[in-house]
């Protein structure tokens, strides 16, 4: 997979003026897809952070220790987890010092009005907070918690201002800013403690050995007499520092949790809007496809069979009349005063009356594949494309090796790049060679057309690509047109295809 | 005279085929629209052949195909002939590679076909003598499905198209007669495509059953 972007981006480069840089193309389409709601770049990012949103439900230390019970505290994630345990019970003591402060100095210094932007402060300090929050959770977790607020470029500090004050988001990172972080950071304080008394307690016979012959109390009252009765106490320490380990890890646990759930985006916040959008987009898309096959299903039942119908009833009729006129029936009663052979001549209409009823049918089919092809329903992506590259004008050589079928969706989408780069291939490009080539992997259908035509095709004049991009987006998958002037032109088409 | 059976849910296609079998002098004993019907009335007519569409209902997948097989399986002496509105190579793959072990005649072809009626009606008469009848179109799909690695390549394109017509059914002589040449070069390529195939050069329509499920095969994997 990676070779091949490397190569979409290095063609794209070498392309001509006309064909732009392909990929920028779609993906700004992708942008405009999912940002009619808020700006551009926010409903990109809001996107990408809700998809990582659903993806990480689990949290990746819990992950890591059921996998290995007993060997998670010996391994680097417990060290991250103590990182960043510790450094946040720093922070927040630091935090809650600071707000504590700033409270005590607003309320102190509200009646005569100076306290009010203080209290302003410690209203917004949920926001620095949150943030530092999320950055440093990304010790423990492969995923950053995503940012709720809504991003305002451009915009003025007192909107600025207002808009936060407005957003819910803020008051959760307030919330937990003051009401969770510090237990947490408290909590997290006495494991770090916990876990250096543990490590004194290991290397109690050192101490007691470098000590003496001063007396060493571990239990108050109790002297250790010598290294060796402090031999119980190391033990102690290496079950507190190995203990220790897994309450560090259910501690950071909560952390992780109680951060997605109070300083991530909620569905109700703008990135809530666009998933909101993006599903509707897809449950539009699906309306649409059901729609296309009702039609498929109409037109199949309805206008093509009356056509076979009558070019079997035309059929039939040449069929008598050829009989007819073979057996010399026209020479004795078909022909009339003027020697016009009347059975001859009618086989000639019905016989053009034949073609055109074919003629006809293969529109309709023509029309018929165009809303969603029979044999895609009934046999899926590689039926349908072998029996498309039949029809082609140009030889295609089809390679696909799909693992049965493949979601609604992206079967249909996938077959459509394939129809829209062979016709692309047969109307512009004078190739004489089209390859088609498919394979699943990693959960995703990459799917590549290659003509060897004259290349140079824009991507941004086709309305059927622009049609397809966005089908695509929908799916969360790529689509990539290379066309370097001189050719070849290549369709890439990548859809996460695991449900 | 043929007894025919036909199975086809589209009441004018329905009407349009019997009228049509009925001119060619045949006699259809039922003509009917689902997979049960068909069955039932194979039961009690025993006809000589068996006219049925792909797509019936009531799911409008390929319940006509199943009961074409689930037909030939419990009367293996029964030439079926096969309908379908588009080329779909697994239908074939499924008919053939069911078909490969019994001496029945079988047909595939496209609806399109039925317009040509003299055509059609010889297709018929050559399923129920027991030979194989599949639609060019088809054919020519599983021909262009085998990719390069493929021992199909190993071919000339001249082989290739003999084998080509050799899968449509049609005899040494009348292939000779197409491509303009003699019917013992005919013979020489087949000798060749077997060889370079691996297959035993058996005769008539088992050497089409032959190649067609060898292709079949190739194509399933």
């Amino acid at each position: 997979m990676g070779t091949g972007r490397a190569t979409a981006e290095n063609t794209g480069a070498g392309a001509t003026g006309a064909v732009g840089a392909p990929s920028s193309f779609l993906s700004a389409t992708t942008a405009v897809v999912v940002g009619a709601a808020v700006g551009d770049s926010e409903a990109v990012r809001a996107a990408g952070a809700v998809g990582a949103g659903d993806r990480s439900s689990e949290v990746a230390v819990l992950a890591a220790l059921r996998a290995r019970p007993l060997r998670f505290p010996f391994t680097r994630d417990s060290l991250r987890c103590w990182a960043y345990l510790s450094g946040g019970a720093v922070l927040g003591l630091v935090t809650a010092v600071l707000l504590l402060a700033l409270t005590a100095l607003g309320l102190g210094l509200s009646v005569v009005g100076v306290g009010l932007p203080l209290l302003l402060a410690v209203a917004l300090s949920g926001l620095p907070a949150g943030a530092l929050e999320r950055s440093l959770l990304r010790l423990v977790e492969p995923e950053q918690v995503p940012d709720p607020h809504r991003a305002l470029p451009g915009a003025g500090r007192p909107a600025r201002l207002r808009t936060r004050l407005r957003e819910r988001a803020t008051w959760r990172e307030l919330a937990h800013t003051l009401l969770v972080a510090p237990p947490l950071a408290a909590a997290g304080l006495g494991l770090t403690a916990l876990l250096l008394f543990s490590a004194t307690l290991v290397v109690s016979p050192v101490v007691v050995q470098a000590l003496a012959p001063e007396t060493v109390m571990l239990i108050p009252g109790h002297a250790v007499p010598g290294p060796l009765h402090a031999l119980p106490f190391t033990a102690a320490g290496l079950a507190g520092l190995y203990l220790g380990g897994h309450a560090g890890a259910l501690l950071t646990t909560a952390h992780v949790r109680l951060a997605r759930l109070l300083l991530g985006p909620r569905e109700e916040d703008s990135g809530g809007t666009v998933l909101e959008l993006t599903r509707s987009r897809a449950r539009l898309a699906d309306a649409f496809e059901a729609e296309r096959r009702r039609i498929e299903r109409d037109l199949h039942d309805g206008a093509q069979q009356q056509l076979v119908a009558l070019s079997m009833t035309l059929g039939l009729a040449a069929h008598e009349l050829r009989g007819h006129v073979d057996s010399g029936g026209g020479d004795a009663d078909g022909a009339d005063a003027d020697g016009v052979d009347r059975p001859a001549g009618a086989l000639v209409l019905v016989d053009r009356a034949r073609g055109e009823a074919r003629q006809a049918l293969e529109q309709l089919r023509a029309l018929v594949r165009g809303i969603h092809p029979q044999v895609l329903t009934d046999h899926g992506l590689a039926a349908a494309v072998a029996e498309v590259a039949l029809r082609h004008p140009v030889p295609v050589e089809v390679d696909l090796d799909l693992p049965g079928r493949l979601p609604g969706p992206v079967e249909t989408t996938a077959y459509f790049t394939v129809t829209e780069a062979l016709t692309n291939a047969a109307k512009h490009s004078g190739a004489t060679a089209v390859t088609v080539h498919g394979r699943v992997a990693d959960g995703r259908l990459v799917l590549q057309v290659t003509d060897d035509g004259c290349g140079g095709a824009d991507p941004a004049a086709g309305a059927g690509l622009q049609g397809l991009a966005d089908r695509v987006a929908i799916l969360r998958g790529r689509l990539m047109v290379t066309s370097p002037t001189g050719g070849p032109t290549r369709l890439r088409l990548e859809v996460p295809c695991s449900g | 005279m043929l007894r025919i059976v036909i199975a086809e849910d589209a009441v004018l296609l329905r009407a349009g085929l019997v009228e049509l079998l009925t001119r060619g002098g045949h006699l259809v004993t039922a003509a009917v629209g689902d997979a049960e019907a068909l069955a039932a009335a194979v039961d009690a007519d025993r006809p000589d052949i068996v006219v049925t569409d792909v797509r019936m209902p009531p799911g409008f997948r390929d319940e006509g195909l199943r009961a074409a097989l689930d037909l030939r399986s419990r009367h293996a002496d029964l030439p079926v002939l096969v309908l379908s509105q588009y080329v779909a190579t697994p239908y074939a793959t499924r008919l053939l590679g069911a078909a490969g072990a019994q001496r029945a005649g079988l047909g595939y072809l496209l609806k399109d076909r039925v317009g040509e009626v003299s055509e059609f009606l010889d297709a018929l008469r050559r399923v129920a003598a027991g030979e194989t009848v599949i639609d060019p179109d088809v054919v020519r799909v599983l021909l262009r499905q085998q990719s390069a690695d493929r021992p199909i390549a190993r071919l000339t394109p001249r082989e290739r198209e003999v084998l080509g017509l050799m899968a449509e059914g049609l005899n040494n002589q009348t292939v000779g007669a197409r491509l303009n040449i003699t019917e013992a070069s005919v013979v020489k390529h087949c000798g060749n495509i077997f060889m370079k195939l691996d297959l035993d050069p058996v005769e008539g329509n088992r050497r089409v059953l032959a190649v067609l499920a060898h292709l079949a095969d190739l194509q399933g994997e």
